[in-house]
C-alpha cells in the first residue's frame, strides 16, 4: 500500500530551516494497521501530511496506494482518506450535507454519494445527524463525522492523524472498534497517535519516531520484548543508602543498568518473579531498608525510553514542525 | 467537464453557507445605501454650485463610485472567511480530494460575485426613486463590471488570507490598500475638480477608470468609446486575481 524511502521534509522557520522529517522510510501492506508512536513534535502530522499530497517532501520519494506520490499525486488523492487532526467540519454546516459533498468532490456522482454518505453515517452510529450543523454535535459525533468524512468515498488507504484526542475513554473504545471493523473489510489505516494504548491495542505494527526518524518499529509485543523484561523500582526508606543499592542491583544475573532518581532505583530485568526474592535478601543483608517495590510489565513507554532515553510524555517537546525555535532539545 | 460541476459543488455549498449567515451580505450593502441617503442630498447641492464637473446628474456622477466601492469593499475581507475554515481543517479536507485546485476557488468566487450582484441591483434600485437616471444597457453592462471587479478583489483577498493565515494580519494589509485605491478613484467626488497632482496620481489607479467607464455607462450607454479603457482594466485585474488565487490554492497542497 505505501513503499516510502527516505522522506525528508525542511521548514524555513525564522531562526533558521527546521527538520521536522529526517529521513523516513515506510512499508506498510494492505490491511494493516499501522501506528506511528512519538512526543509532539516528533514529524508524525508531517510524515502524513506528505504521505496524504498536502505537503511537498523536500526529499524522498514514494509510492502510495499504486501511485507515485511526487509524478501522481491526482492518482493517490482518488485512492486516499485522510482525517486531520483537530476536526475538519465547518461548524454552519449540515453534517449530511457537508458528507454529501465530500462524496461527490471524490468524484462520486450525485446518485451514488447520497447513499454513500448515509451508509457511511449508519456504519459510524451517526445515522439521524443529517439536518443538525456539525457545531451541534458532541465531540465523540463530531470525530466520527471526521472520519465518515474520509472514507465515505471507499479508500483503500486511510490516514488518520491523532484519531481520538480529546475523546472520553468511552468514545475512543467505540471509535477503535469501528477501525476494526473497516479493517475487516479490507482497509488500510496508518494512524498517528501519542497514546500508548492506542498504538498498542489498536495497531499491527507501531513505528517509533522521534525527532523526525524512525527509532524502532514492529509489533507492539516484538517491540516490548526487545526491551528486557519488568522494570523494577526500589523505593528507598534512606536516599543515603542510594549507592549500595545500586550496587546490590547492578551485580544482579542479567539485570540493565540500574538508574538513580532521588530514592527511586530503576532497572529492568527478565523474569522479575524469580529474583526478586535473592535480591530483597541481599538489599537486606547490605542494610537497604525499602519501603516498597514496584514491578511494571513493559510497556511501549518503556520501548520509547529504551530507544530514546526519554519517556514519551517528559515534559512538552518544542513543536518542530511549526515554530521552529533555536534550540530544540538535544541538537 | 469535471472542473464545471466541481466549481458548481463549491458555488452550491458556499451559497447555502452563506444563505444561512445573511448578516454579512446585509452589512456590506448598508455602507453604500448610507452614503445614498445621508452624503448624496449634499452632494447634489454641491453639484449645482461647482464647475468642471463630468456631464451628468449628481447621482450618475455619485452611484458609479458607490458600486466601485461596493464591489471593492464588499469582496475585498472574504478572505476573513477563508482563514476561519482553514482553521477549522476544512481547506485541507477539500485539498485532499482529486477537486481542481482552481474549482475550489472559483466556486468560491462565484459565490461572492453573485451575493455582489444582488447587492448592486439593489443599490442601483434605491437610487432611482432620488433621481437616477440611466440606460439600461448602460446599467446592466455597469451591473456586469461591478461583478468582475468583485470577482478579482475576491480571489487576491482569498490568496492573501491563505498566505498570512492570520485575521490580525489580514485586516490592516486589506485596509492599507483598499483605502487608498478608494479615495484615489474619484467616487465620492470626481477628480475632474482635484488639484493637478492628486489627478495624476488617480489617473495610475485603475479603479479611477473602472469609475469612469461606468459613469459613461449610465450616462451615455454601453457602446460609447469612453467605457473601453475601464473595461479592459476590469477583464486584466480579473485575469490577475484569478491567476494568484489558483496559483495560492496550488500552493495549500503542494
Amino acid at each position: 500500500m505505501i513503499h516510502a524511502c527516505a522522506l525528508r521534509r525542511t521548514f524555513s522557520a525564522r531562526s533558521g530551516p527546521v527538520e521536522a522529517v529526517s529521513g523516513i522510510d515506510l512499508d506498510v501492506g494492505p490491511g494493516e494497521i499501522v501506528g506511528f508512536l512519538g512526543p509532539n513534535g516528533a514529524g508524525k502530522t508531517t510524515t502524513l501530511r506528505m504521505l496524504s499530497t498536502l505537503l511537498r517532501p523536500t526529499s524522498g520519494r514514494a509510492t502510495v496506494a499504486g501511485h507515485d506520490l511526487l509524478r501522481d499525486r491526482w492518482g493517490v488523492r482518488r485512492a486516499i482518506g485522510y482525517v486531520a487532526q483537530g476536526g475538519t467540519t465547518h461548524p454552519d454546516a449540515r453534517a449530511g450535507e457537508e458528507i454529501v459533498d465530500q462524496a461527490r468532490l471524490h468524484g462520486l456522482p450525485k446518485a451514488r454519494a447520497v447513499p454513500a454518505a448515509a451508509g457511511t453515517l449508519e456504519r459510524l452510529g451517526l445515522e439521524g445527524i443529517g439536518d443538525r450543523p456539525c457545531r451541534s454535535l458532541s465531540g465523540g459525533q463530531r470525530r466520527r463525522l471526521d472520519i465518515a468524512l474520509g472514507i465515505v468515498h471507499g479508500p483503500r488507504l486511510v490516514f488518520l492523524d491523532e484519531p481520538t484526542t480529546g475523546l472520553d475513554p468511552r468514545a475512543r473504545a467505540k471509535l477503535w472498534d469501528h477501525i476494526r471493523d473497516l479493517r475487516g473489510q479490507g482497509t488500510t489505516f496508518v494512524l498517528t497517535t501519542h497514546y500508548l494504548e492506542e498504538a498498542d491495542a489498536l495497531s499491527d505494527r507501531v513505528v517509533v519516531v522521534d525527532h523526525g526518524r524512525i527509532v524502532a518499529s514492529g509489533t507492539p509485543r516484538d517491540l516490548k520484548r526487545q526491551v528486557a523484561g519488568d522494570a523494577v523500582t526500589l523505593v528507598l526508606s534512606e536516599r543515603t543508602r542510594a549507592g549500595e543499592a545500586l550496587r546490590i542491583a547492578g551485580s544482579l544475573d542479567g539485570a540493565s543498568r540500574p538508574t538513580a532518581d532521588g530514592g527511586r532505583i530503576r532497572f529492568h530485568v527478565p523474569a522479575s518473579s524469580t529474583i526478586l526474592p535473592g535480591l530483597l535478601r541481599d538489599l537486606d543483608s547490605g542494610g537497604v531498608d525499602l519501603d516498597g517495590v514496584e514491578v511494571h510489565r513493559p510497556t511501549l513507554d518503556d520501548v520509547f525510553r529504551a530507544f530514546t532515553g526519554r519517556s514519551l510524555h517528559a515534559g512538552p517537546q518544542p513543536d518542530r514542525a511549526t515554530s521552529g525555535t533555536s534550540g530544540t532539545s538535544g541538537t | 467537464m469535471i472542473f464545471l460541476r466541481e466549481t458548481w459543488i463549491v458555488l452550491v455549498r458556499s451559497l447555502r453557507l452563506s444563505l444561512r449567515t445573511p448578516a454579512w451580505a446585509l452589512l456590506s450593502l448598508v455602507q453604500p445605501l448610507l452614503y445614498l441617503a445621508l452624503f448624496g442630498p449634499l452632494l447634489e447641492r454641491v453639484v449645482t454650485a461647482t464647475p468642471d464637473l463630468p456631464p451628468g446628474n449628481t447621482w450618475q456622477i455619485f452611484v458609479p463610485g458607490l458600486l466601485v466601492q461596493l464591489g471593492l469593499f464588499g469582496t475585498a475581507f472574504v478572505g476573513f472567511g477563508i482563514i476561519a475554515e482553514s482553521r477549522a481543517g476544512v481547506i485541507d479536507r477539500l485539498h485532499v480530494t482529486p477537486a481542481h485546485r482552481s474549482a475550489l476557488l472559483l466556486g468560491r468566487v462565484l459565490r461572492d460575485v453573485l451575493v455582489l450582484q444582488v447587492q448592486a441591483v439593489l443599490l442601483v434600485g434605491a437610487a432611482l426613486p432620488l433621481g437616477l437616471r440611466l440606460r439600461w444597457q448602460g446599467a446592466l453592462l455597469a451591473i456586469v463590471l461591478v461583478g468582475l471587479l468583485g470577482a478579482a478583489f475576491a480571489s487576491l483577498s482569498y490568496a492573501v488570507a491563505l498566505a498570512l493565515k492570520s485575521e490580525d494580519a489580514l485586516a490592516p494589509t486589506l485596509n492599507g490598500v483598499t483605502l487608498p485605491l478608494l479615495l484615489l478613484s474619484g467616487i465620492l467626488l470626481p477628480m475632474t475638480i482635484a488639484p493637478r497632482w492628486l489627478r495624476i496620481l488617480s489617473r495610475a489607479n485603475p479603479l479611477s477608470h473602472v469609475v469612469d467607464a461606468i459613469r459613461a455607462c449610465f450616462r451615455d450607454g454601453p457602446l460609447t468609446s469612453d467605457v473601453l479603457p475601464g473595461t479592459a482594466w476590469t477583464l486584466a485585474l480579473v485575469l490577475f486575481g484569478l491567476l494568484i488565487g489558483t496559483r495560492t490554492f496550488q500552493r495549500e497542497s503542494a
